[in-house]
């Protein structure tokens, strides 16, 4: 849909830009924001897109019935008129009719609520058993634990692919979790604390992140007590995708990394 | 009805009919003054109806609403003039530069030339936005644009601010630079009410309501509401509530 000022990419064995009219054929794309014809019906938007492919939705229902059936019972209504959780079962739907062998979803879950989004993935899982690959963006790190294989994207580069496990692995610092009974305060006397690298909020706790041997246990807990902190919990901690990607996007890491 | 002096939103069996469809469940719940509400939900629970009719929005069926004081049947003007109200999606003009957006809202809450003047210089200077201010809302990035949208919703130093899903596909260093701005307002006085699909942003609250199908399911502190649920986390608390609802539909 775009072109490239320079470099090439291969989807399926194709070339971008040469065999783009081909890669369109054996894709499935669902954009950030809605783009199926609002005043069109449910089914009508999903008879839409399987005819421009050239196929019927008969022909490859049964990969989309297990999303589909959801808005079945409102197949008559305006897609204009859904809910959000629908709307966004139908364009997946209609990105699915044609059978495509990849899939690009770019930030399916975004504003979408946390029951929506659990089943909004076992919907993916499904689909990657039936041997599509799916290549998904997402602003929610939790959803990044889920995939085989992640792409940190900061300021329009690359800063690592690999697998979850390994993104995990990788990360060179310690990583404390302390809690109290003030958060916020905690969280701002952390951050003068002699020999911490990132204090970042993480719900309930802040996560302290240290070169290894410049901070203790035993440090935190002295320093907060003459804070005057309450309750004051401290547990060494393995680092999660969130913490890692934190990491990667300070400066010091960008700087390292040129 | 007496507001007490600690709540600045007072709600009452809040109901919003559509047609059949009942949005808003006799919705009871007060919001006390400088505190973080978290209001919680999943879609189509019916927050945003809630939301609109505490900011003079849209009339509720019935119950009793006041918000800052101020009655939502006859006092709309007053509440509008009260809050603030950022949205994740409508709030700057992106044909509009920084600056002109900084002017036009100023200029819309009814400040002077010169309150106008001195507070979009100090919004600038906060934001780091001094050299960017020439530039159109559309050419810079998303989270500077929701920090931006975020002030200006503050500029008229209202008593109450409603965010809805301000931080809807942010990265997580600026999440949490954001939730660190709705920290430093609430410490300012003005009371924060605050919709989001982060659980871990609930726990950042100082209360939160879980709201499943137009009626409120749960109101306490996060702490409290992971106790009542045997819960790790918000996450969980959520969803045993909300999925608890689906279940028994199916």
């Amino acid at each position: 849909m775009l072109l490239p000022d320079s470099g090439t990419a291969m989807v399926e064995g194709l070339e971008i830009v040469k065999d783009r009219k081909k890669i369109r054929k054996m894709i499935g794309y669902m954009p950030g924001r809605f783009s199926l014809y609002q005043d069109l019906s449910v089914e009508e938007n999903l008879r839409f897109f399987a005819t421009i492919f050239g196929t019927t939705i008969q022909e490859n229902y049964a990969l989309v019935k297990d999303i589909y059936r959801h808005i079945e019972p409102f197949r008559k209504r305006r897609a204009g008129k859904l809910s959000g959780g629908m709307k966004q079962k139908l364009a997946l739907s209609c990105a699915l009719i044609h059978k495509p062998e990849v899939l690009f979803l770019d930030e399916p879950t975004t504003g979408v609520d946390a029951v929506s989004r659990q089943e909004f993935w076992e919907m993916l899982k499904r689909l990657q058993s039936h041997g599509i690959t799916i290549l998904v963006s997402t602003p929610y790190m939790d959803e990044a634990r889920l995939c085989d294989k992640i792409a940190l994207i900061q300021n329009g580069s690359v800063m690592k692919i690999s697998t979850p496990e390994q993104v995990i692995n990788q990360y060179r610092l310690g990583l404390f979790s302390v809690s109290s009974t003030d958060v916020y305060r905690l969280l701002h006397d952390l951050q003068e604390i002699p020999g911490a690298h990132s204090v970042h909020a993480f719900g309930q706790t802040a996560h302290v992140a240290f070169e290894e041997g410049s901070l203790s246990e035993e440090a935190i807990l002295n320093f907060l007590t003459i804070k005057e902190h309450q309750v004051v919990k401290i547990k060494r901690i393995n680092p999660t995708i969130e913490d890692c990607f934190m990491e990667l996007m300070s400066p010091a890491s960008l700087n390292d990394s040129k | 009805m007496n507001d007490g002096p600690e709540n600045i939103i007072v709600v009452k069996d809040l109901v919003k009919k559509f047609g059949s469809f009942i949005a808003n469940d006799h919705l009871t719940f007060n919001v006390r003054k400088g505190e973080i509400f978290g209001f919680l939900g999943a879609n189509g629970a019916g927050k945003t109806t809630a939301i609109r009719i505490l900011c003079g929005l849209s009339y509720p069926t019935s119950g009793i609403i006041h918000v800052g004081g101020y009655d939502v049947y006859t006092q709309r003007e007053k509440i509008k003039k009260n809050i603030g109200y950022m949205c994740q999606r409508f709030s700057l003009y992106d044909d509009l530069t920084v600056f002109e957006n900084i002017r036009f809202y100023a200029a819309i809450y009814g400040l002077s030339r010169k309150e106008i003047e001195l507070r979009s210089s100090n919004l600038l200077q906060r934001l780091k936005l001094e050299e960017a201010h020439n530039k159109l809302i559309r050419d810079i990035p998303l989270g500077w644009k929701q920090k931006l949208a975020f002030s200006v919703a503050i500029i008229h130093d209202p008593r109450i601010v409603f965010l809805d899903e301000p931080t809807g596909g942010v990265d997580p260093i600026t999440r949490r630079q954001f939730w660190n701005m709705i920290y430093e307002t609430a410490r300012q006085g003005i009371t924060v009410f605050v919709t989001t699909h982060y659980m871990d942003e609930a726990e950042y609250c100082d209360r939160v309501s879980i709201m499943v199908e137009g009626k409120i399911a749960a109101l306490d502190t996060p702490l409290a509401l992971r106790e009542q649920f045997g819960a790790a986390n918000m996450n969980e608390v959520f969803l045993k509530l909300a999925r608890a609802k689906i279940t028994e539909d199916v």
